[in-house]
């Protein structure tokens, strides 16, 4: 199979125009595995492996498409868990199992290769090794699809979680700060965006006013849209309901975010299939085309971003996106940004004017109506808050909208177009996606 | 229980040095006049690597904003738990900041916004880092 080391598909520049495939490019299908709390280390049919190969069946078998049609697969390839003291890292390698199995492929990393060989896909022409996080890799798809690279394209995004606490261990067990950790790990700051937003979400209440608990009206908006996804985990789990009362009460991680501000790892995988949109109109479902993809990756001045940064990057983001996708704050119908830590939603919705809420109209927002029923329908996918750790159901939960198929989370104001992310404020990227071409 | 402890390489070492001589020394590019922390190859601003040279600044700044860590990763500061976790901005250019535990502060009773100065503490034989408290 083909694999282009130098191909350019990003899109992560100022004045960069209309995308050129605005509406050439659809998503044709989608597919979930289980979400589960943790892998226990002896069940071959939920490994994570197991749970791509299912993910990939069901987007092929939404879209109608059969696996000599698929000629391009993206897949992440790295650890979720790690490499800042995965679980892998305490306990790999050790005695593996028969093939498929008999290496961590399969079972806690995937990549293409892997499932190219498993899934028997024998016309792959585009399997690119070293791909970026979801948030990046459906615009890599986009841009494949649209300028050839390949026509059918499966994207993978798997997602582990094993037995002990996460992300302990490996160079997070260590006595030593090398690299970039010799700035930061020595006060205690061992990385992540939860660091990363904490500073300036501090600041940002100080300067706009407000308090951390004004988030608790999102939170628990986030946990209720997820009991409407039938796949997410606190659906399939039966998760209870969170009050204010819980969430105030609920125990602080970097104080004064607390756990219910960050999203439950899991493990899970999720697969989607992009198609050029001539090919899309002939496929089992209704298109939802591809308007535009953007990317971005900033460098914070010093040791810690802070607030002055993330406002300026988030509206470049913004700024890139509406630009390449030919839209405005007004036109966004579904706006299902990244919330893995509710700290930092703010900022995109913000960024984004998303219903018209400039600077410091946040928390203020969160305190209206945002179900999906409302006039506001915020983040109507639950995000990773209310569906576990899987960084998809911004992604599903807009196809879903736009199709029309989002069930008691479907919204009751137009669903035309939805803006979708997993980013950071410094680094990640976007896509819109459209019931229409144009 | 004692800090992690900085593993200095080619880039860091000078500063480190400085650290470890109870100096707070920072890269400063001649072509900009922008002092940077942490230390890079090159000028962050004008990419400039010729340029770039050691300069000792005072050691003065102010508290930014805080969390305090209650639940973190790092094996090593499991016992400190909780402990604050400050971010400093230096009084020679705001946009340098430096983060600190704030010896001397009680978790949960950072002063925001209140002048600090650096300190020195040592994590090691030989090891010092840079630290910070209220002045």
């Amino acid at each position: 199979m083909a694999t282009p080391s130098n191909y350019k598909w990003r899109r992560d520049k100022d004045g960069l125009g209309v995308w050129e495939h605005r509406g050439k490019v659809a998503v044709a299908g989608y597919g979930h595995s289980p979400v589960d709390r943790r892998w226990d280390g002896v069940s071959m049919d939920k490994t994570l492996g197991a749970y791509s190969i299912l993910a990939c069946q069901k987007a092929m078998s939404d879209a109608g498409v059969t696996p000599d049609q698929v000629d391009g697969v993206i897949c992440c390839d790295s650890h979720i868990a790690g490499p800042s003291g995965g679980s892998a890292s305490r306990w790999a390698p050790r005695p593996y199992f028969a093939p498929p199995y008999d290496s961590e492929l399969g079972l806690t990393l995937i990549n293409a290769e892997w499932l190219v060989k498993q899934l028997g896909l024998k016309n792959i022409k585009f399997a690119p090794t070293g791909v970026p996080t979801i948030g990046e890799m459906v615009g890599m798809a986009s841009q494949a699809v649209g300028d050839g690279m390949c026509s059918t394209c499966l994207v993978i995004y798997p997602c582990g979680n094993l037995e002990g606490r996460y992300r302990r261990g490996g160079e997070n067990a260590d006595d030593y700060a090398k690299g970039a950790r010799q700035w930061t790990v020595p006060w205690g700051n061992h990385g992540g965006n939860d660091f990363i937003n904490i500073f300036p979400h501090n600041q940002y209440c100080l300067k706009y006013g407000g308090h951390h608990d004004d988030l608790a009206p999102f939170v628990i908006n986030q946990h209720r849209n997820g009991m409407l996804t039938p796949w997410g985990f606190n659906a399939t789990h039966d998760i209870e309901p969170i009050s204010v009362e819980d969430y105030k009460s609920s125990r602080f991680i970097l104080n004064p975010l607390r756990i219910w501000d960050c999203d439950r790892p899991v493990n899970a995988s999720t697969a989607y299939l992009f198609t050029t949109a001539d090919r899309a109109k002939d496929m089992r479902q209704k298109p939802v085309y591809v308007l535009n993809h953007s990317q971005h990756s900033f460098k914070k001045r010093s040791t810690q971003e802070d607030l002055d940064e993330i406002e300026m990057w988030t509206d470049i983001a913004a700024k890139r996106m509406y630009e390449g996708a030919g839209l405005g704050p007004k036109d966004v119908d579904i706006f299902n940004p990244y919330d893995g830590y509710s700290i930092m939603t703010q900022f995109y919705l913000e960024a984004f004017q998303w219903h018209g809420v400039k600077r410091g109209d946040a928390l203020k927002f969160y305190a209206g109506d945002i179900r999906v029923e409302g006039p506001h329908p915020f983040s109507s996918s639950g995000g990773n808050l209310g569906n576990g750790r899987v960084r998809t159901a911004m992604y599903t939960d807009s196809i879903e909208q736009l199709r029309g198929t989002a069930g008691k989370r479907q919204v009751r104001v137009s669903a035309d177009t939805a803006l979708a992310a997993f980013t950071t404020p410094p680094s990640g990227g976007w896509i819109m996606f459209a019931k229409h071409p144009s | 229980m004692p800090k992690l402890i900085p593993v200095p390489d080619e880039v860091s070492k000078p500063f480190w040095d400085a650290v470890n001589a109870r100096k707070l020394v920072l890269q400063r590019c001649d072509s900009c006049n922008k002092l940077q922390y942490p230390p890079q190859k090159t000028c962050q601003v004008c990419g400039s690597d010729a340029k770039l040279v050691w300069k000792e600044v005072a050691g003065k700044g102010h508290v930014a904003t805080y969390c305090v860590i209650e639940d973190g990763r790092l094996n090593r500061r499991m016992p400190d738990q909780p402990y604050n976790l400050v971010m400093v901005t230096l009084d020679a250019d705001p946009t340098v900041n430096f983060y600190s535990n704030l010896p001397g502060t009680p978790p949960y009773k950072v002063p925001v916004g209140a002048p600090v100065e650096v300190m020195f503490e040592e994590v090691a034989p030989g090891q010092l880092i840079h630290e910070w408290r209220v002045v």
